[in-house]
């Protein structure tokens, strides 16, 4: 099966039941992407496909033929640029394992809504979650990433 | 019954414990026929009996989950959807954090799917309602996305998240009947005068 994966066309031997995830991973070696749940509950494995975040555990990987994933690693322009800045500048990871999930969604949602609230903030991000609860700090990213952008 | 007797006796003496029987996640019950709703002669009658099948279908969590009374979905027997998600601005979700970002095209491993897959409109919520007061937002143009009754009748039978009702992954049970008995029902229904409860 041909991927295009971060701007890159990919061959894979692998079925097309295959999770998104274990394709990334194991096949390309693109280990950002994070296994968390591996039920959609958690989003450690959120990537973009066409734009629009996607919990790669539970993406066959056949269904993304002909269709543009990004990852952690292929992650560009202004938004993501910002978002990477006010994430360093904040100092959001803790452990850090949830953190590519969590700056795909909010890449996305910024993608979306330039100056997110609150409550539009807290409803993009309810699907990642992060063990050691650092909520606040990214909301407050956000927050910094969208005057930073802005 | 000759040749049942020495099997059961054998059953009695086999050693072996009898076989247990799951209780399979199929429907307990499953829908009137449409042709035995049709024997009905009295036409208000007969649209209320058929009435009687579809509310099992529309209240049915496999349908009732996505038409939910507030703007968060339900899983699984009607509990509140996880992660928390709202309906958004066109029911399929947030940004950032839409239906698709988790539902695909079909159902994968224990994630429900179906093309298209949305909330229905706030106006169409079924949630706590009455089986008059479904029957009457199904009437409603104003409410079911200006559908006529043939319309209506083309929605039940051929929309694939309608279909989904049917096929949902193994742990969930899926709506009474199949969406062709559904759509015969829903048929007698609205041929019937469409009387609501």
């Amino acid at each position: 099966m041909k991927l295009e994966i971060n701007g890159k066309s990919h061959e894979v031997d692998a079925s097309e039941n295959t999770p998104l995830l274990w394709v990334l991973r194991d096949h390309l070696g693109l280990t950002g992407t994070k296994f968390g749940c591996g039920v959609a509950q958690c989003g450690a494995c959120t990537v973009h496909v066409d734009g629009v975040p996607r919990r790669a555990c539970v993406t066959p990987a056949g269904s993304v033929e002909g269709r543009s994933v990004v990852t952690i690693e292929g992650l560009s322009g202004p938004k993501a640029e910002a978002v990477r800045k006010a994430w360093e500048a904040i100092d959001v990871p803790q452990c850090g394992y949830c953190q590519s999930g969590q700056i795909m969604s909010a890449v996305a949602l910024l993608q979306e809504v330039a100056r997110p609230d609150d409550t539009q903030i807290d409803q993009a991000m309810a699907g990642n979650l992060c063990r050691c609860a650092t909520y606040v700090r990214i909301r407050r990213a956000i927050h910094s990433a969208a005057g930073e952008e802005g | 019954m000759k040749r049942l007797v020495p099997l059961l006796l054998l059953a009695a003496c086999s050693k072996t414990p009898p076989e247990v029987t799951t209780v399979a996640a199929v429907p307990s019950s499953g829908l009137r026929s449409a042709e035995a709703l049709s024997q009905i002669e009295d036409d208000e009658t007969r649209a209320h009996a058929a009435f009687a099948e579809v509310i099992k279908v529309l209240t049915h969590p496999r349908c009732v989950n996505c038409h939910p009374a507030t703007d968060r979905p339900m899983q699984g027997v009607g509990l509140p959807h996880h992660p928390l998600v709202v309906r958004g601005a066109d029911g399929h979700g947030a940004p950032g954090l839409k239906c698709e970002s988790c539902h695909g095209v079909s159902s994968f491993e224990n994630v429900p799917g179906a093309p298209n897959w949305h909330l229905a409109p706030a106006s169409m919520a079924w949630a706590g309602k009455s089986s008059a007061e479904i029957c009457a937002q199904l009437l409603d143009e104003d409410r079911n996305g200006g559908l006529d009754r043939a319309g209506l009748l083309k929605h039940v039978a051929e929309d694939s998240l309608v279909a989904y009702g049917w096929n949902p992954p193994a742990h969930l049970e899926p709506a009474p009947g199949d969406q062709a008995a559904f759509a015969a029902v829903f048929g007698v229904w609205l041929d019937a005068g469409a009387h609501c409860p």
